[in-house]
């Protein structure tokens, strides 16, 4: 009961934050003094011409009347210019590329697969090395493990990830030929090929991120093993490795989720350094594809996408936060 | 209850001791020095038995437990030898010392709110105890759970085992660490400070389950404290450990009538002592103690009384906005009280009685719900309301000085001892940097710390040093009133005797009004004029400490004072039949 009202009331402030953030990029791209309509008028263009295609786009009318109209393709679905040269948006509308002839909701549909393939396996390998070395370090303090596994996070911290993945190319691409160096299978159509593909992007990405979570799970993890409850714990007779993984690693984990759904939620909308330098054809390089050709709508829709993605992750980090420390849960 | 996995060993350990240490010794290595922590320490534990082991902090009594556990750092060095029921313990496999805690050796500790884990609930961490050392099943773990928690006195056993650590209050979680710690029906209980962290009233009752089940299960407890009256209350013999040393060995009756070492007559002295109590129906051959002697009032306490009193608190009520925003919490609730220029008035009640936010009321730190706060003549409250301006309130503040619980803490660890003495000096008045060093001489020789400590910093003094540093700040503006909040609780009694003394001697001659607040009724005897006990936010009684201490009127005052145990053995057994009687 309570959990349903704390539910519903979030998802209220969610909607009312995207509202105010799509209304801000709305403003801010709209708003430039660049004019999709003279890019897409081609040559000679002639003043009738522009003001053909303004009306066609909508970009007559005044900017509130945009967003609205906006704002409505979004329940309704829209239709831009008349007659047969119409072009329709189907609902959920969220504009309409007039440089690639698509809805902006299908191009950011069609790239999901490549995006999520990649962010949820790095994410998944990131977190397993990450916390796995962390925990480790932490507990043989001072010893080898912790020595070479922070040696090697601060190395990975400061690697920048193109650097990384373009050395990962050269090794295990070209020089020992192992795995395949550019593009994507999609799952459905050959899962083997699909994992072969994505293994050294994971990598990549992987070795950076789960250089930051090891340092952050280490020094949680010292932190909780010199709580009270982790003496109570041993004089229990418990194992060890109980003591750790249970006692422990629960507590270790409750900072370390809320760092985690946040990280997972940015990477969703786009891993843009990654996909460009493995070419994949996932959001990322949509969304550099889009700036690259002042697509308005596009990096509107996909900034607004990515926005959505963080505050979804933002929400789940609560909910299972709330689950994971009972003394949030009220 | 029944012993399953000893039983060999039962028969040797009727006559032989249950718990033997001999020659025992701990070194811990830290940065190629080694520190001595144990030395040479030999006693005996026999089943059914209480031993006590009494020392200050930094005395080794943790480290010898710890020992018996095999729980020390890897920095630690144990040498001698532990044994239990005949089982050598030092250096034992990893295996059997997993099977002797939790198993053979139950173990609760100091502070119950941060022992047990906040993620879990109770009823999970209790029966992870048992699964460990029990193959049952889970049904029959949680039902032995139940009964586990209702076996150590908590009234509602099924709601507890559900419950999260934080929705339960320290005496139930201690009680829950009891039940957890009992089991697997082990032949030894080792108590580490199990009251300390605890309010009087409640750990009465915790002292009270202990005996009981020390008698039912006729399991031996090692305890570990260092409040003599927990002594007294518990223990058949005492074992005195100083600085790693054993100093003496005695059953507890000699070692109250006739301390042989010095340092354990020095200890005994040191512990404030409650007056004779009146109760009613208390036993009348109660040996009758000399009245301590009146002390004489305060010289500033006579002509207070034609002047504006320090403090006039009226009908005071404090709320603190809840979990909920419709249920305010109210933590005073219509408190009237006067503190005359030069008067100490003490403030006793257990946690949640109000007392730290009444002096916080004072200071303008908590907003004011009702009533009036006057410090010196001037409305708290209103000058509290208008504190973007806050000159006021500024003033005010000069004309106060406040002493914390824990000196550790509230002394800036970056500042030497002299900047942190000087601070209110340059904050609140124009003196030239000559002067300041002055009056931080003056102020360092008040509390009687040499003139060289004022380059020191915080880390490099003992605790008791450090409070006498907050002592010397709080008195640096020469206050109308010094509000000093448990300022002695987080000290060793041979230091807060000292620490008291010290109190005592620079009230006199600064003569300020003193709000102590204090959950300490002993230590209130020894220094307050007045008295004010506090329960539940409401003020049940006030009125001069002698009368207040030795005969009070309000049942609730005669509980704080009859469960307050006392440094003797005799004298405790019997206040705790005229406790047991009142509560009856």
């Amino acid at each position: 009961m309570r959990l349903a009202r704390l539910i519903s009331g979030r998802l209220l402030s969610m909607l009312i934050t995207l509202l105010v953030i799509s209304l801000l990029t709305y403003a801010v791209f709209y708003l430039l003094p660049s004019d999709p309509a003279q890019l897409s008028c081609g040559r000679p263009c002639t003043p009738e011409r522009l003001a053909d295609a303004r009306a066609f786009m909508g970009f007559d009318r005044s900017w509130l009347q945009q967003y609205l109209g906006f704002l409505g393709g979004i329940v309704a679905g829209r239709t831009f210019g008349s007659g047969a040269a119409a072009v329709h948006c189907a609902a959920p509308c969220f504009g309409y590329s007039f440089r690639l002839n698509e809805s902006v909701t299908q191009l950011i549909v069609d790239r999901i697969p490549v995006t999520f393939s990649i962010a949820i396996g790095a994410a998944v390998l990131w977190l397993i090395i990450g916390v796995g070395a962390g925990v480790l370090s932490a507990v043989r303090r001072g010893g080898a493990i912790d020595r070479t596994a922070m040696t090697l996070s601060t190395v990975g911290v400061s690697a920048p990830s193109y650097l990384v993945g373009l050395l990962g190319i050269l090794l295990f691409g070209f020089t020992l030929d192992m795995v395949p160096v550019t593009g994507y299978v999609p799952l459905t159509e050959n899962p083997v090929q699909w994992l072969w593909h994505l293994v050294l992007p994971w990598v990549v990405l992987a070795v950076l991120s789960a250089a930051v979570y090891a340092r952050l799970t280490r020094g949680q993890m010292l932190e909780v093993l010199s709580e009270d409850y982790i003496r109570t714990a041993r004089a229990k007779g418990l194992r060890e490795w109980r003591v750790i993984g249970r006692h422990g690693l629960r507590n270790v984990l409750i900072p370390v989720v809320t760092v985690f759904g946040l990280d997972l939620g940015t990477l969703l909308g786009g891993a843009v350094i990654t996909e460009r330098v493995f070419s994949m054809p996932g959001l990322g390089s949509l969304l550099l594809d889009a700036v690259g050709n002042i697509d308005l709508p596009l990096i509107v829709g996909i900034t607004l996408f990515s926005a959505f993605l963080i505050i979804l992750a933002n929400f789940l980090v609560d909910l299972v936060y709330g689950v994971l420390d009972p003394r949030a849960a009220r | 209850m029944t012993v399953s996995h000893s039983e060999p060993s039962l028969a040797t350990a009727t006559r032989s001791p249950l718990l033997a240490v001999t020659g025992l010794a701990v070194a811990f290595e830290v940065d190629g020095e080694t520190h001595q922590a144990v030395h040479e320490v030999t006693f005996e534990l026999r089943r059914g038995q209480v031993l006590a082991l009494v020392g200050e902090s930094g005395s080794g009594k943790s480290v010898t437990a710890m020992a018996a556990l095999g729980l020390l750092p890897a920095t630690a060095r144990v040498s001698g030898s532990i044994t239990l029921a005949g089982e050598e313990l030092v250096g034992a496999e990893p295996r059997l010392l997993r099977e002797v805690r939790g198993g053979r050796i139950g173990t609760i500790f100091q502070e119950p709110t941060t022992a047990l884990n906040p993620v879990f609930t109770i009823g999970d961490q209790v029966a992870e105890a048992i699964r460990t050392h029990r193959e049952v099943s889970r049904r029959a773990a949680a039902a032995r759970v139940r009964e586990l928690l209702s076996a150590v006195g908590l009234n509602d056993p099924e709601r507890v085992a559900r419950a999260h650590p934080h929705e339960l209050s320290g005496g139930q979680l201690q009680r829950a660490m009891i039940a957890m710690a009992i089991s697997s029906d082990p032949l030894l209980l080792i108590a580490d400070e199990p009251t300390t962290a605890l309010d009087v009233t409640v750990q009465a009752g915790i002292l009270d389950l202990l005996r009981d089940l020390r008698a039912r299960l006729d399991m031996a407890v090692l305890l570990i404290t260092h409040d003599m009256g927990v002594v007294a209350d518990l223990a058949d013999d005492v074992v005195v450990l100083r600085e790693g040393c054993l100093v003496e060995k005695a059953p507890v009756a000699q070692l109250f009538a006739d301390p042989r070492h010095e340092y354990t007559r020095a200890l005994l002295h040191a512990v404030p002592q409650l007056p004779e109590l009146r109760l009613p129906g208390a036993a009348s051959a109660e040996p009758r103690q000399p009245e301590p002697p009146a002390r004489p009032p305060s010289p500033h306490a006579e002509t207070a009384t034609i002047d504006e009193p320090a403090v006039r608190v009226r009908d005071l009520v404090v709320e603190y906005p809840g979990r909920r925003r419709d249920r305010r919490v109210r933590a005073v609730d219509g408190v009237s009280l006067d503190i005359a220029q030069g008067e100490v008035v003490a403030l006793v009640g257990e946690s949640g009685s109000g007392k730290s936010t009444i002096g916080r009321a004072l200071a303008g730190l908590v907003p004011v719900t009702a009533g009036t706060v006057q410090v010196v003549g001037v409305d708290v409250t209103r000058a509290a309301a208008r504190a973007l301006h806050g000159r006021e309130l500024r003033r005010l503040r000069a004309r106060m000085g406040i002493v914390f619980q824990d000196p550790a803490s509230s002394l800036n660890p970056r500042r030497t001892i002299g900047a942190s003495i000087a601070e209110p000096l340059s904050l609140h008045t124009d003196l030239a940097a000559d002067a300041q060093r002055e009056r931080v001489d003056e102020l360092l020789e008040a509390v009687e710390l040499p003139r060289r400590m004022r380059d020191r910093y915080p880390y490099e003094m003992s605790g008791g040093q450090r409070q006498r540093v907050a002592i010397a700040r709080a008195i640096a503006l020469d206050p109308a009133l010094l509000i000093a909040d448990e300022p002695t609780s987080a000290l060793d009694v041979s230091v807060q005797a000292r620490i008291l003394e010290l109190f005592r001697s620079v009230q006199q001659r600064f003569g300020f009004a003193c709000l102590f607040i204090s959950h300490d009724l002993a230590v209130v005897d020894q220094l307050a004029d007045r008295v004010a006990v506090l329960h539940n936010g409401r003020m049940v009684e006030q009125g001069p400490a002698a009368t207040v201490l030795r005969a009070p009127e309000h049942p609730y005052t005669s509980r704080l004072l009859a469960s307050a145990p006392v440094a003797d053995p005799a004298r405790q057994a019997q206040r705790r039949a005229a406790r047991q009687r009142l509560a009856a």
